[in-house]
């Protein structure tokens, strides 16, 4: 399927409006309807800013085999807001830990990345995707060079599995949502390793279908 | 070498595990209809209705006079894993939570063992204590319980010397837990306390809330409440107290006792490895400015308690 300039735009739109969602409904709870958070707020709103991180970034992850699989070439050109939009949720996630949770308290902050490996490492994750997001503008790709920006990029490899770590090592009890998590990026990962293995073979039968 | 034999038993004789647990309520709803019929009624007063109000109960002196929760906050935020581990799975589900009939059975080393309606519960003189509860996850809430001193049962059954810790064990009802079948924890609940402290004049066994039975997501029709200690020593919807020498094994200690000490006193000192414990949300703040007490600020009431032993240890 090919899709018009004016259709990627509107594509791009849509998703736009839609990253903002749960953004609104947290603000309007915050502000406004008191109910929609219930008891304790601040948690609500920390979570779901995690909970969105982590989806966006599993999703960026999903363009790549999605594209090959259907053939579909425009849906790398919705990559980036992907990727700028869990960049953002995630900043929304530090944020509400710094602010919430610790008052601001630089002492304290570096003692939990210190010593709670679940801080550490949704710590690791969350330095590892600034530069990342840094390096999203075309202006950027092109002074470092497609190759050097690719290479670079590449950390999300590391930051995606961190990042799902960190929601695993943070859970008490209940595994259950952690495991969804780390299935799904299972499959993520796994599909490359597989594409890759398989590249010689398929690549005959993934170019005909586009 | 291993030699399998038959088992004596069929395979059909074998109750299942879930009618096993429910018998007593096929014993139970027999004579209920035994007694409905030769009496013409169809159930018995509904002592543990949830939302009934509560009258003729005195203040108390150990109530504190902080701004206290909204009875929407403290039945909107509940960690009651038997109905979910997220806290608002409580509120959504404990309404099945079959409340009537129910008896605690007091047990162990005790002189005279006895099994109490919760009606005759009920019936004990009732005080109003405005307590400070802080969770383990570093928040924290004021709530008006209603209720009475544990002492007042232990003393109904008389301890024996050898009675140095009670144990108590939280209802455990498949049939409308969602959570038990999971193996989240080894269920049923079990909290303990050491006999000094489950005899203290701030351990009381509520029976209500704001003026109201206990909602079932607060731990209906009867739950401990420690002030001094983590929320979850304060077992709810208590079906079996058991008066033991050796120190129970609790719940939270048999799923990560390096996380979860047998003592669990509030104390800013001792970090969680999950949470720090120096301050803490009163809900629905947003923020966690609000600095943790020692013994959750009962420490002039209960810190002779632990003279001479290292908190940090004793976790």
């Amino acid at each position: 399927m090919r899709l018009s300039e004016r259709a990627i735009t509107g594509v791009k739109s849509f998703l736009f409006v839609a990253a903002l969602l749960p953004l609104a409904y947290l603000s309007a709870g915050a502000f406004l309807f008191p109910d929609w958070l219930g008891t304790n707020p601040a948690e609500a709103i920390t979570r779901s800013n995690g909970d969105w991180a982590l989806r966006l970034l599993l999703l960026t992850l999903t363009v790549t085999p999605m594209r090959q699989l259907s053939g579909w070439a425009w849906l790398l050109r919705l990559r980036r807001q992907i990727g700028l939009f869990a960049f953002f949720y995630v900043l929304l996630h530090v944020s509400s830990y710094v602010s919430f949770d610790h008052v601001f308290d630089v002492g304290e902050i570096f003692r939990d990345i210190v010593k709670r490996p679940f801080i550490t490492v949704g710590f690791a994750a969350f330095v590892m995707l600034t530069p990342l997001a840094l390096t999203s503008t075309n202006a950027m790709v092109r002074r470092l060079g497609a190759r050097r920006w690719q290479v670079l990029h590449r950390l999300v490899y590391l930051i995606a599995p961190l990042a799902v770590l960190h929601f695993w090592w943070m859970v008490k009890r209940d595994l259950t949502e952690p495991i969804i998590y780390a299935l799904l990026l299972g499959v993520l990962l796994g599909y490359r390793v597989y594409a890759r293995t398989r590249r010689p073979l398929s690549r005959a039968p993934v170019a005909a279908r586009s | 070498m291993l030699i399998k034999r038959p088992s004596e038993i069929l395979p059909s004789e074998i109750t299942p595990h879930g009618t096993y647990l429910r018998r007593r309520e096929f014993v139970s709803a027999a004579g209920a209809l035994a007694l409905g019929v030769a009496a013409g009624i169809r159930a018995p007063a509904a002592a543990a209705q949830e939302g009934r109000k509560i009258k003729g109960f005195i203040k108390s002196k150990f109530s504190t006079t902080e701004k206290m929760n909204s009875l929407k906050e403290a039945a909107g935020y509940n960690n009651f894993y038997e109905f979910g581990t997220d806290k608002s799975d409580p509120p959504l589900y404990a309404k099945r939570l079959k409340t009537q009939p129910w008896t605690v059975v007091v047990e162990g080393e005790v002189a005279k063992p006895r099994t109490f309606g919760i009606e005759e519960l009920m019936k004990m003189q009732m005080e109003e204590r405005i307590y400070r509860l802080r969770c383990v996850e570093a928040w924290s809430m004021v709530i008006p319980w209603i209720g009475f001193e544990f002492n007042r049962i232990a003393r109904l059954v008389e301890p024996t010397s050898k009675a140095k810790f009670v144990e108590f064990v939280t209802a455990q009802q498949p049939e409308t837990m969602p959570g038990v079948r999971l193996p989240v924890l080894d269920w049923p609940y079990i909290e303990g306390l050491r006999i000094d402290e489950a005899m203290h004049p701030l351990t009381i066994m509520s029976t209500g809330m704001y003026d109201e039975v206990l909602p079932n997501q607060n731990g209906a029709p009867i739950r401990l409440v420690v002030p001094w200690k983590y929320g979850f020593k304060s077992g709810k919807s208590i079906v079996r107290i058991r008066f033991v020498e050796k120190q129970p094994r609790t719940a939270w200690e048999k799923a990560n006792s390096q996380e979860y000490g047998f003592y669990s006193n509030v104390n800013p000192e001792v970090d969680h490895p999950r949470w720090s414990q120096r301050t803490e949300k009163r809900l629905p703040s947003f923020f966690a400015n609000h600095k943790t007490q020692l013994f959750n600020g009962y420490g002039d009431q209960v810190a002779g308690l632990y003279a001479g032993m290292d908190l940090r240890k004793l976790y």
